[in-house]
């Protein structure tokens, strides 16, 4: 029997040879992903039900990448991370990165691929819904609560139903001005956000070879934002030479049968769709850039797994680059990799971090989830009030920065500069 | 917990509209608390559904740590965003015992399954609209079905389909234990 992509990962996973939409199956981890927020009580019901003395059933494939509350006086938050320390010297665990030394990354979803743990074809649970971000590199990588992550620690497997498949085909060539954002937001605006509800998104066509790495997760983020179980795109050359260089694990791809039925399709073209933004407070209020001029605003805010990559902050430099802001701008890079990267990369010969210094944006803060959720009232970029946001990340929900009477805009690195410059939701081929 | 035995349930009714979002449920701010620790899962139920809009009546009164609302009534996608278990937690530990919603987030319903805090139980009829907060309902889970002014107003409710027997068992971790899949809590390994 023809199966998609995602049917071909489960599949194997769970030692069958075919397997079709609405299946149960017991399907085995690659690796099971947790951090500071959700690792305490994953731990708490692992321990509970395992026993204080039950060891993890695979130490190699358990990772612990701290992120959220990281550069906070909070003292559960500290407490939090010590228990995660803890448990990783008891167990054992080799993949740990610890805040506050050396070894510390940053957002996990950045730091997972950067440090060689996603590899195309496997299966990837995470206690985090943006785990979905990680079918940008053919995995099948879904998010999951405390109780299923602490039964995985135990048993290395999880009852998962097979979702049925929607295809995005994407075509045309993506213009200078569009960039992964703009494309999800578009999706996730016409479908809704139970647009996919217990389904994957499989996105396709000639788009996905113009796209970096770095863009691919951009989208594959967001699938969670329409309700979707995970987001994926079938390996290529890109992917693979990503993976390989950051992993010695031999990789073992799988795709989709080219007669593979899906539930739904629709095809899109690229040409045709615009900058655009997602007003208050759903991830699925999408309106134009250009048709928003007269929403002013005070703070931009460019970070986040989805919005906090390198290329990120290149697109937002290219637009600042001899500007000045009038917004209080916040850069968060995702992974200390990147915060790196901003004093080495280059455009026209001048730093990144240069570029935002001299454009008046606060100085960049340490590598972490930051003000994307929220969070201990101390965190960086947190709002408190009636602040009006534009941000490169993934959620607008009330309250989702911190404060609820403070509205957010989520846009692309390029629509939050060129409006971080003008105070006001700027299309950014006014800039380009 | 095992709620199986808890097949009828009477109580007031909180009624919340569509895409109530897990930032509403419990925001990030209270995430620093940890669900397995007995007094942080008490503190998560005095914060639950803080996180709404102000025009909202609290759900829990300030100063207490339970509500007075043991059934939540809402539209569609109920607890979409994010995987975080406080919010199933924070519903269950604020003394909520169901959730009648015309559709859920994936994750949200999952972790309501495994956790068995809550039953979230689905509905065809838009209740939302038709119903309000501090009205007094029966659910009868033999009957699926909710009652109002006794037996003159009958909501059907959907049954719970291929997740009944993992809700019945107790969660995912009772339902392993039944299936054999692991072995008993002294001896876990199969």
């Amino acid at each position: 029997m023809s199966m998609t992509i995602t049917e071909t990962i489960l599949a194997r996973a769970a030692g069958k040879t075919t397997v079709a939409p609405g299946d149960s199956l017991w399907v085995k981890a690659d690796i099971l992903l947790t951090h500071d927020v959700c690792g305490p009580g994953t731990i708490g019901v692992f321990q509970r039900e395992f026993g204080p003395k039950a060891t993890v059933w695979d130490t190699d494939k358990v990772v612990i990448i701290p992120d959220h509350y990281i550069f906070t006086q909070d003292e559960k938050a500290r407490r939090n991370v010590q228990i995660l320390q803890e448990f990783v010297r008891q167990q054992g665990l080799p993949h740990y990165y610890a805040p506050g030394t050396p070894d510390y990354k940053g957002v996990c979803h950045v730091a997972l691929p950067q440090e060689g743990h996603v590899r195309p074809g496997e299966v990837i649970y995470g206690t985090d819904s943006h785990t979905c971000t990680h079918g940008a590199f053919g995995a099948f990588a879904t998010g999951i609560g405390n109780t299923d992550a602490g039964f995985i620690m135990g048993t290395g497997t999880l009852l998962l139903k097979v979702p049925e498949t929607m295809r995005f085909r994407l075509d045309g060539h993506l213009p200078p001005y569009l960039m992964g954002k703009d494309i999800i937001l578009t999706l996730i605006g016409d479908i809704g956000t139970d647009g996919a509800t217990y389904r994957a998104m499989e996105f396709a066509g000639e788009l996905i070879a113009q796209l970096s790495v770095e863009e691919r997760m951009t989208i594959c983020n967001m699938a969670v934002e329409a309700g979707a179980k995970n987001g994926i795109i079938e390996p290529d050359a890109r992917t693979l030479d990503y993976a390989k260089a950051r992993t010695d694990k031999t990789l073992a791809p799988l795709y989709g049968d080219p007669d593979a039925g899906v539930a739904w399709q629709k095809d899109y073209q690229v040409d045709l769709m615009e900058p655009c933004v997602a007003e208050p407070h759903s991830p699925a209020n999408h309106a134009l850039a250009r048709e928003r001029k007269n929403v002013k605003l005070d703070r931009a805010y460019v970070g986040s797994c989805t919005g906090g990559k390198l290329g990120d902050f290149v697109a937002a430099a290219r637009i600042l680059k001899g500007h000045s802001v009038k917004l209080d701008t916040f850069l968060v890079p995702a992974t200390q990799t990147i915060a790196d990267q901003l004093q080495t990369e280059t455009i026209d010969e001048t730093p990144l971090a240069r570029i935002f210094s001299d454009a008046g944006c606060r100085d960049i803060a340490p590598p972490s989830c930051a003000a994307c959720l929220g969070g201990p009232p101390d965190t960086f970029g947190r709002t408190q009030g009636a602040e009006v946001v534009i941000s490169t990340t993934n959620r607008n929900f009330p309250g989702r920065m911190g404060s609820k009477h403070a509205p957010i805009y989520l846009a692309s690195p390029l629509t939050v500069a060129a409006s971080a410059i003008t105070g006001h939701i700027t299309d950014p081929r006014e800039f380009l | 917990m095992n709620k199986s035995e808890e097949r009828v349930i009477e109580g007031r009714i909180y009624v919340l509209g569509d895409h109530v979002d897990t930032d509403q449920i419990i925001p990030a701010e209270y995430l620093n608390l940890v669900p397995t620790i007995a007094e942080e899962y008490e503190k998560l139920g005095s914060y639950a559904l803080c996180g709404l809009p102000d025009a909202n009546p609290p759900f829990v009164t300030p100063g207490k740590i339970k509500t007075e609302f043991s059934i939540l009534i809402a539209g569609r996608n109920f607890g979409c965003g994010s995987s975080r278990e406080h919010a199933p937690v924070a519903l269950g530990a604020a003394g909520v015992r169901i959730v009648i919603a015309q559709s859920y987030a994936r994750i949200f319903f999952r972790n309501a399954v495994a956790t068995g805090e809550i039953y979230p139980c689905e509905t065809d009829e838009r209740l939302c609209e038709t119903l309000h907060t501090g009205m007094q309902v029966q659910v009868d889970l033999n009957e699926n079905c909710l009652r109002h002014n006794g037996d003159a107003a009958r909501t059907p409710l959907k049954p719970l389909g291929a997740v009944a027997p993992v809700i019945e068992a107790g969660g995912i971790f009772e339902y392993a234990r039944a299936t054999g899949m692991i072995g008993e809590k002294d001896q876990p390994r199969p």
